[in-house]
């Protein structure tokens, strides 16, 4: 059995305390220990963007982040993305450009567009392209996710 | 599984480097190489996980003494943000851009990035050409000791380095840039993110007059250690930084260097990409 620690942070505003495995991921924590499971296990080596997650208003990939490094800190996951009125835009566009189709990809394909979009409200095609380069999607291509998110950013669709 | 007995995070350096002489600690910085060793079992775990986030001055990016020190807690993101960074040393940014993906470079650190010592760790190349040195901290006898160790002398094979096990790095120092100084960076992979350089190629100088001084090279992912092309370096030592010296300088590079045939890329086309990616990188300097 692995060591455990007890941490404690603000998981979507609410104040966490428990006891993790210290060789645990958060996404594992979020998952299997919290049963949020809005955030999606993909690769477990960071290379597909479906567990990204915002920690202290970071993007990160939680399936390579400790559990114990969440200690003292700001977790926000799709759940709590999802309740925030200020991305409904983002998530009705991707809705109205097909932009969802299996929708595994999905929740990390939000947290992380509105990451971009908070750094840079007024991304263009080229800054959401590198912003989303971290998160896979195997349906649609890419083009109506990048579309659904520059419609939100106010940019007219681009003809390729 | 794990053979963990206790998780450590220090508020001090003197405190990391107490924790670190008891011995067999693994250190935890941003975890996104860490984790995913871990969970390949290819990382043998000490007893003590010492996570250093919490560890006060291993953070921030500022200029000391004619260098900058970029603490090891830096992550990508910060290289690729900072101001200091932007104006003084645009070809550490560069190779933040083309680091992985916005997630991991809002994790990955400089410190990691260099304990890692992956031979195709995309901040170690520009680095290299920057003349950095890493300063490792330890606590020998009682009393902190502090050293400073040129890049260069710091790998010594893939993920091992001239670190003691009792020391910590905290920083990378690097000299702030003579006037006239131009670098460039370049990478190969398959797709422009997440993508391991199959080769990567840094090259920097002073170049006056359209001659070239002080001529810095470094290959990645071209041998067992990230390293300094001194061949290529005396070939473009005090020349006029024409064509003909440039396609002369690339073949040398392509000579000097010793790849293997790996899952990514074959000896011959890697050697065949460094003498592109030299040629690309030093056309650009030329032009800069």
């Amino acid at each position: 059995m692995s060591l455990l620690r007890e941490i404690r942070f603000t998981l979507n505003g609410v104040e966490r305390r428990l006891s993790v495995p210290i060789t645990m991921t958060a996404l594992a924590m979020l998952r299997d220990v919290l049963n949020m499971t809005g955030t999606k296990y993909g690769c477990g080596e960071g290379e597909c963007g479906a567990c990204t997650i915002l920690v202290d208003g970071q993007t990160v990939n939680s399936c390579i982040m400790f559990a114990v490094d969440c200690d003292g800190r700001e977790v926000k996951t799709i759940e709590g993305v999802a309740a925030d009125e200020q991305w409904r835009p983002l998530r009705e566009a991707l809705v109205e450009h097909g932009g969802v189709q299996c929708g595994f990809c999905t929740p990390g394909m939000v947290v992380q567009a509105s990451h971009v979009l908070s750094k840079n409200p007024h991304a263009d095609h080229h800054a959401i392209k590198r912003g989303l380069e971290g998160n896979l999607c195997r349906c649609t291509g890419y083009k109506k996710i990048i579309d659904a998110v520059a419609a939100v950013a106010g940019e007219q669709e681009v003809v390729p | 599984m794990s053979a963990i007995e206790r998780y450590e995070l220090p508020d001090t350096v003197e405190q990391a480097a107490e924790i670190l002489r008891g011995g067999d600690v693994t250190v935890l910085a941003g975890g996104t190489d860490l984790m995913p060793q871990m969970q390949a079992g290819r990382v043998a775990f000490g007893k003590v996980l010492m996570n250093v986030r919490r560890c006060a001055g291993l953070a921030g990016i500022a200029v000391e003494a004619g260098r900058i020190r970029i603490g090891a807690l830096t992550t990508i993101t910060d290289l690729l943000e900072h101001d200091l960074i932007r104006r003084h040393l645009p070809v550490l940014s560069d190779a933040a851009d083309k680091f992985a993906s916005g997630q991991i470079r809002n994790m990955g650190t400089v410190g990691g990035n260099i304990c890692n010592a992956s031979p195709a760790g995309d901040t170690l190349v520009p680095l290299l050409v920057l003349d950095a040195e890493v300063e490792l901290v330890s606590k020998p006898d009682g009393h902190l000791a502090i050293r400073q160790l040129p890049l260069r002398d710091f790998f010594s094979g893939p993920g091992r380095t001239a670190r003691r096990p009792d020391e910590l790095l905290t920083a990378v120092l690097v000299p702030m840039p003579p006037p006239g100084f131009r670098a460039g960076f370049a990478k190969l992979g398959i797709r422009p993110a997440l993508d391991i350089s199959i080769v990567s190629v840094a090259v920097g100088g002073v170049v006056a007059d359209g001659t070239i001084a002080g001529a810095r090279v470094a290959f990645g992912a071209v041998g067992p250690r990230p390293l300094r092309g001194t061949g290529t370096e005396a070939a473009l030592e005090g020349q006029p930084l024409a064509q003909a010296l440039i396609e002369a300088a690339a073949c040398t590079a392509r000579d000097e260097v010793t790849p293997i045939d790996d899952l990514r890329a074959t000896a011959w086309y890697r050697r065949e990409m460094i003498h592109s990616l030299t040629k690309k990188v030093l056309t650009d300097v030329a032009a800069a």
